[in-house]
Order: structure tokens, then C-alpha cells, then sequence
């Protein structure tokens, strides 16, 4: 399971007044390097999908063959071009196709372009696609996934932040009731989150849709979406249970177990013995000696289970049929719709950057070791 | 040896890891049952192969022991074959080289519902004039109803439910209700007793023959069901367990040890192979690996080695390694690493004979916990319809199940077959290895 390494205790006493305003600039110069290594592995990360989308020049090939077919065959089939002698059309498809070749760009060297679309793709400039279309009607890569980002920012975030609370706030409370029924349930539970979340998505839309009607079997709004503001605020309400019902069931009872196990662990220190026999009230002792040492590993986790997430949403999203990156994902995939593609993963990869940047930020906030400036700690 | 006994001993203590041993046992037993019975080849042609082969099942026929839950009985799939019954059939020489043939295929019908189909395929031998064959239904209350006559090919079929001339015959039922219905209700039920298909062929050189083959389809098939091609369901749920077992662990042990090797080696050396590690887990944290497999799979290949090698490959560099580099840390600062350098241990010694073992009861319990999610990586990539063509998998059962509409059309059994399966695998490993970590972790032993 996820690493339970002890932070090192560091005594509050040596942080005096005076050492604040380094402490600041030990944070922010913690977090401005791990800005630009996140920028630098980023760029990696995109270009490596621009190399595989593009199975290192190969769909080009194929692209290039389709493009000739086509015009050959729309030249064959026009009376307009009836009397030409075939060395004649095959010129004319030849010229016509090096239009379109410059048109998408394919008149040159592949090494070259994949690098003006490592450029692009950082600016997020991602360029047409070629066969797909925003729900609005434009071709713009960018204008097709911003329509589908939300979407999955909203199913990502109402399921993690439901997931989070309720796991720590569970485990807090099966941690003070140690060895109760309801204690040993959530272990005996644990195994159930071996399935992935589209698995428990399946049996949801079995039971609460496809038996009971309850439910819609999937998508996000009612066809057509309602009128009013309230109503259609309502409909997504009602579209969004099953899939978030089905993230949760999924992840919730390793969560209260790992967190569980873990809050039992810190509060069998010698510390919080210490602050027992001192007579502390119980919420004081989980406040200042349970969860503020543990509080590097919850943010760790919280990480760690935000990026399994975005995976996983990829596949409830087409179980669902939710209208989001995933199933964009999906649907650019079995058109060879490579702008999509590798515009789609780029998001994903910044949504991943972006997520080890804030934590890793906050992670400067609370962990004693940066503030402090033992920097060789950190390995997590 | 004595360590292996008194763990073993200790894991016997927990029911959970006693349920999870007997699950993976069972499912051992499947796999093995499954290759032994039917080889991988068979298997393949069976799940590949069109009408011909599953000629005499229904579609999307649910599974047979249903009926032990049902007040009124759905029928199962009765097949009457001329080759294999030879009482059938009589032959009768009217001189001339004009032969009679005639097949008689009596039937028991008591069930309470309407088969799906019928279909009656004949087979005929001849040289030069093609036999001619008269065919007749006739029901437990005596009416004969005329099927049709027909002057035979080598092999014909007759889809008697598609023939839209006999359902106009039969009062605007189709052949699978107007042949069993009662004729008195105005709501079809059906008709209980003994059905009798007679069909009197006639051949006009020596030695030519008629076979023919009756096939009542059923509303339930076998212990699994069929699916929209109507293929057997179990062919697929037998050898998806060895599939999905031989996957789980082959990938798991690659994932682990290889993890565990790396992060050895980095922490071990240090400096710019620690480095480079370092750098390879930050890249592959930001890499999204489901989009990447996807994309391979689009784009390269959808064979399952080389999809699961690269999810292997891709796992290696993740947060594992940092919880072993952590672990390493500490362990190579212990005395008797220390020890092993004095007597000029080589590097590679320290690490696989001195650092590994030491980390190995850390290793097991993950190394189970990991197998279910490759497990369910497999099924991952089929539900989004990139499994591997050939082999039947769990997975591709889901996938086709859900393509099809199964959960609407309320094919129920269809999806619920593979997910038991699927949840029966990731419980027993993941319950077995829960277990182990509680035993084998000491932080954890107790809680």
C-alpha cells in the first residue's frame, strides 16, 4: 500500500520570528523549483504522446494514401472530369492532394512538425480537428475540449471531494471506535475496491435503471434539456448520481481503511499518550497530535487518488455517457482523429501537472521539513 | 521452512484470507479444467466462428437453471438430427429408382412458453435430379399443418419462423407461436403434448438420400447463456478464468519485482542513476496511462502481450518505487550492509542478496493486491472495445454486452455473468492479500 513513511519530527521551537520571513523564501523558492521540473517533465510527457499519436510518422503515411484515395475517387466518379486520359487525372489528384497535404500541414518533414506541435500543444494552441466537431459547431481542438472539460471537472470533482471528506472523517471516527462492529466491517469491506469504478457503474445502471427506472441510464441532462435554470440544474443532479455513486463505492472503503489503519498507527505514539495523560480533550488530541503530523500523507494520498481519478474516468465516462474528455478520448480515437487525440492527452497531462503542482505546493505549506529547510527529505 | 509453516498457521486465523486461498484455489481448478477440456485453439474457433457452428443454440437465450426459479417453465433447446437418430428415418423402394423417404420426429412440448425459432436443415445426396420433400407439423390435437414443399439443393434451410407465407397461413402468427399455440384461445398459450414433424421426401435415382434436422431453439441455453451470435456464453467465462489468472500474475511479478530491482539499484548506486530514475517516475506520473494504451492500442496493436508488456513497462516508474527507494534508504544505512561492504561484497551482491530479500514481505502483500488490477486492466481496454481479437475474455464479454444494449434489453444474465466472475477474482486476491499485509507488516500487525 501508499508509503507510510514517518515525517521527521521537527521541534516547532527552532522556527523563532526571525527565521519567518526565510521560511517564506524557502517556499517560495521550494515551490518555483519544482515549477520549472514539473514544466520540464510536462514538455516531455507531451512530446512523447505527440511521438506515439503520431506512431512516429506512420498515421501521416496512412493519412496521406486516404486523402489520394479519396480525391481519386471523387475525380472517377465527377462527369466533369470524364474525358481526361488517366495520366491526366492521376496528375490532377497528385495536385490536388498537395493542396490538402498543405493544408493539414503534411508537406513536411514529420521531426519538423512534431516539434512546431510540441510548441502549439504547450500554448495550448492545438489546432483543427479533422473530423470531429464541438457541440457548437467549431473544428477548433481547444473549443472542443474546453466544451468537454467541464464535464469531467465536474463529475472528477463532486465524486473526489465527496470521497475525501467522507473517507477521512469516517476513518477519524472508526479510529476512535477501534475494534467496534462498524470498525471491523470497513476491513472486512476493503477488498470490495479491487473492481474499478465503471465495474460498480455497470451494476448501478443494472439496479437503479435498467430494474428500478429510477435513474437514467446515462448522459448528462435530459433529452432536451430543460428550460429553466433550476430544472436543468436538477436534471445534471439526477444524471450525475450513478456515476458518482459509482466512483465512491468503488474507492470509498480503501480509503476509510488505509486511513483508518493509518490514523491508528500516529495515534499509538508516544506523543499523543503524552497528551493524554496531560488530560487534552479527545477533538484537541486528534486535531494537533493525529492529524497535524499525518497531514503530508493525507495530502500524498489525496494526490495519488486524484490522479487515479482522471484515469478512471476515462472508462465510467463511456459506461455512463458522459459528454466529457474521456469519451472525447474515445470518440477521436475511432475516427484517427490525431489532433483530438493528442490534444485530449495533453490535457489530461496538464490536469495531472497541474494537480502535483498545487499539492506539492500545499505540501510545502504544512510539511515542517521545508519550512525549516532540511531539503533532502522530501521523497515523496 | 518453519517460517512458511507458522505463517501459513497465522493466515489460517483470518477468515478472510481462508475465503480468498479458497477462491484462488477454485478458480486454479477452473483454469485448469478449462485448458484441459477445451485447448486454446478450439476455444478460439468456437468464439470466432459464425452460424455454422452455433447452428443449434438460440440468441440471447438465458441461462437454463432459470427455470428451477419459474413458475412457467421457458423451454430449452431440443435438436432432432436424422444422422444421429436412425429409427427416424425409413426408406421404401416404390420401384422405378423412385425411393420414399420418410422422417418422423416425435417431441414432447410441455413447457409454458413458445420456443424462439424453428429451422428444419436438410442435406440431400443426389447425382442429377434433386429429391423433393413434403413437410408436415402435427400437433398433440391432430390438425396436420402443411410447412411446405421443396425441391432440395445439397443443403437447404428452412427458417420456418422468417417464412412470412406459413405465418399468413397460421392466422398472422409466426411459425414459433401459430405451430404450438392453442387454436381455441384468442391469446396465444401453448398447446402441451407431443408434436410430430413428419417430412416425406422422395428420390429419384439409386442410392440418393435425404437427411434432415429439426431444431425447436429454446428461450434458455445451457449454464451461461448465449449471446447476440448466439454463442455459448460459457466458452468465454471457462477460458477467461485462465486468461485473467495467467494476465493478473504474469503482470503482477513483472510489475513488482521490477519495481523493487530498480529501486534497489538507484538507491543503491545513487547519484546519476538515482537521478535518472527520479526523473523517469516524474514524466511517467504526469503521462496519462489509460489515453497512451489507448492510443497503442488504436494505433499499434490490440494484442493483449503487447498492451499488458507496456502497461508493465509504464507501472515500473510509478509512486511504487518511491515507497521502495524510501525503504531501501533506510535499509542501506543498516550495520550489516555495512558488514557485507567490509568483506568487499560486489555491488550486484549487496543488492539481490543483501537489500531485496529484505524488502520481500513488503513485496508479497502488494505483489497479491496488484493481481486484480491487472485483472481488471484487461476488462479496462475491452470495455472500450480494444480487447484482444482472438481470445475470449471476460472483458470482450462485458464489452459486446454493453454494445448491444444487454442492461436495456434486459439481458441481465449477460452482463452478470462476467462481472461475478471479474468481482470473484479481484475479492479472493485482494482479500488474500489484505490479510498478508496485516501478518507481514509489522506497523500494521494487530490493527
Amino acid at each position: 500500500m501508499a508509503a507510510t513513511q514517518a515525517p521527521s519530527m521537527q521541534s516547532p521551537a527552532s522556527v523563532g520570528t526571525q527565521s519567518h520571513t526565510s521560511a517564506a523564501l524557502r517556499i517560495i523558492r521550494y515551490t518555483l523549483t519544482r515549477l520549472i521540473a514539473l514544466f520540464l517533465t510536462t514538455v516531455v510527457g507531451v512530446y512523447l504522446t505527440i511521438l506515439i499519436a503520431n506512431m512516429g510518422g506512420h498515421v501521416d503515411e496512412i493519412r496521406r494514401a486516404t486523402i489520394r484515395e479519396g480525391l481519386a475517387i471523387a475525380i472517377g466518379m465527377s462527369p466533369e472530369y470524364a474525358q481526361l486520359t488517366p495520366a491526366q487525372r492521376r496528375q490532377l489528384v497528385e495536385e490536388l492532394a498537395q493542396i490538402e497535404f498543405k493544408r493539414l500541414g503534411l508537406d513536411q518533414p514529420f521531426i519538423v512538425r512534431s516539434f512546431r506541435y510540441l510548441g502549439n500543444a504547450l500554448v495550448l494552441n492545438l489546432g483543427r480537428a479533422e473530423q470531429l466537431t464541438s457541440d457548437s459547431g467549431s473544428s477548433l481542438v481547444r473549443n472542443i475540449i474546453l466544451e468537454r472539460l467541464v464535464p469531467t471537472l465536474l463529475l472528477t470533482a463532486t465524486s473526489f471531494f465527496f470521497l475525501f471528506f467522507v473517507s477521512v472523517f469516517a476513518a477519524l471516527g472508526l479510529s476512535r471506535r477501534y475494534g467496534s462492529f462498524l470498525d471491523r466491517l470497513s476491513v472486512a469491506l476493503a477488498p470490495l475496491s479491487a473492481a474499478p469504478s465503471w465495474f460498480y457503474g455497470i451494476f448501478l445502471i443494472l439496479i437503479f435503471a435498467a430494474v428500478l427506472r429510477w435513474l437514467p441510464f446515462g448522459g448528462m441532462v435530459d433529452a432536451p434539456p430543460p428550460p429553466s435554470r433550476w430544472a436543468y440544474f436538477l436534471s445534471v443532479l439526477k444524471h450525475l448520481v450513478l456515476p458518482v455513486g459509482a466512483v465512491v463505492l468503488s474507492s470509498i472503503f480503501i480509503g476509510i481503511y488505509s486511513w483508518r489503519t493509518f490514523f491508528l498507527i500516529y495515534s499509538s505514539e508516544d506523543y499523543v499518550d503524552m497528551a493524554r495523560a496531560k488530560g487534552l480533550p479527545a477533538r484537541a488530541i486528534e486535531r494537533r497530535y493525529i492529524l497535524r503530523p499525518s497531514l503530508p500523507y493525507i495530502i500524498t494520498s489525496f494526490a495519488l487518488s486524484l490522479i487515479t481519478l482522471w484515469g478512471g474516468s476515462i472508462i465510467l465516462e463511456q459506461v455512463f455517457n458522459w459528454p466529457g474528455l474521456g469519451r472525447l478520448l474515445y470518440q477521436a480515437i475511432q475516427l484517427y482523429d490525431t489532433p483530438i487525440i493528442v490534444g485530449d492527452t495533453i490535457i489530461y497531462a496538464y490536469l495531472l501537472a497541474i494537480t502535483v503542482f498545487v499539492l506539492d505546493f500545499v505540501y510545502a505549506l504544512v510539511d515542517p521539513r521545508v519550512k525549516v529547510g532540511d531539503s533532502g527529505g522530501r521523497s515523496a | 521452512m518453519t517460517w512458511l509453516r507458522s505463517n501459513i498457521k497465522l493466515l489460517t486465523g483470518y477468515p478472510s484470507a481462508v475465503i480468498g486461498l479458497v477462491i484462488i484455489f477454485l478458480l486454479v481448478a477452473l483454469a485448469i479444467y478449462a485448458v484441459v477440456t477445451m485447448p486454446l485453439q478450439e476455444a478460439i474457433t468456437l468464439w470466432r466462428a459464425g452460424e455454422g457452428i452455433w447452428q443449434d443454440t438460440p440468441r440471447n437465450a438465458a441461462p437454463a437453471w432459470l427455470n428451477l426459479f419459474r413458475r412457467e417453465k421457458l423451454p430449452v433447446t431440443q435438436v432432432f438430427d436424422s444422422t444421429q437418430l436412425p429409427e427416424a428415418k425409413t426408406r421404401q423402394d416404390l420401384g422405378g429408382g423412385l425411393t420414399e423417404i420418410r422422417i418422423v420426429f416425435p417431441f414432447e412440448f410441455n413447457y409454458d412458453g413458445f420456443p424462439q425459432e424453428i429451422n428444419i436443415f436438410t442435406t440431400a445426396t443426389f447425382r442429377q435430379s434433386r429429391p423433393n420433400l413434403n413437410m408436415t407439423w402435427i400437433t398433440p390435437d391432430g390438425r396436420e399443418i402443411p410447412l411446405g414443399n421443396a425441391t432440395l439443393r445439397a443443403t437447404e434451410s428452412f427458417r420456418l419462423s422468417q417464412d412470412t407465407r406459413l405465418t399468413r397461413r397460421l392466422g398472422g402468427r409466426s411459425a414459433e407461436i401459430g405451430l404450438f399455440a392453442d387454436p381455441n384461445l384468442s391469446t396465444p398459450r401453448v398447446l402441451k403434448g407431443t408434436y410430430q414433424l413428419v417430412l416425406e421426401g422422395l428420390v429419384f435415382e439409386e442410392g440418393a438420400d435425404i437427411d434432415a434436422k429439426l431444431v425447436v431453439y429454446g428461450q434458455l441455453h445451457g449454464l451461461a447463456g448465449t449471446d447476440h451470435l448466439r454463442r455459448d456464453l460459457m466458452v468465454s467465462l471457462l477460458w477467461g478464468t485462465p486468461i485473467a489468472l495467467a494476465m493478473g500474475f504474469v503482470a503482477a511479478v513483472g510489475a513488482t519485482v521490477s519495481t523493487m530491482v530498480i529501486a534497489a539499484i538507484g538507491t543503491w548506486y545513487g547519484g546519476w542513476i538515482d537521478g535518472l530514475i527520479r526523473r523517469i517516475t516524474e514524466v511517467n506520473l504526469i503521462l496519462p496511462i489509460l489515453p497512451i494504451l489507448i492510443m497503442i492500442g488504436t494505433l499499434y496493436s490490440r494484442s493483449l502481450a503487447v498492451i499488458m508488456g507496456l502497461f508493465v513497462l509504464l507501472s515500473i516508474f510509478s509512486g511504487g518505487i518511491l515507497t521502495y527507494r524510501a525503504l531501501f534508504l533506510q535499509i542501506k544505512e543498516a550495520p550489516y550492509i555495512e558488514g557485507a561492504r567490509s568483506y568487499s561484497a560486489s555491488n550486484m551482491r549487496i543488492v539481490f542478496r543483501y537489500m531485496v530479500p529484505r524488502v520481500l514481505p513488503v513485496l508479497i502483500p502488494q505483489f497479491v493486491t496488484l493481481i486484480p488490477s491487472f485483472v481488471f486492466l484487461e476488462a479496462n481496454l475491452a470495455v472500450l472495445g480494444l480487447g484482444d481479437p482472438l481470445l475470449p475474455t471476460w472483458g470482450k464479454v462485458l464489452w459486446e454486452a454493453e454494445a448491444n444494449g444487454a442492461l436495456f434489453n434486459g439481458h441481465y444474465y449477460w452482463v452478470l455473468a462476467p462481472s461475478v466472475m471479474l468481482l470473484i477474482t479481484g475479492l479472493g486476491f485482494s482479500m488474500l492479500g489484505f490479510t498478508l499485509d496485516r501478518i507481514f507488516n509489522p506497523r500494521l500487525r494487530g490493527l
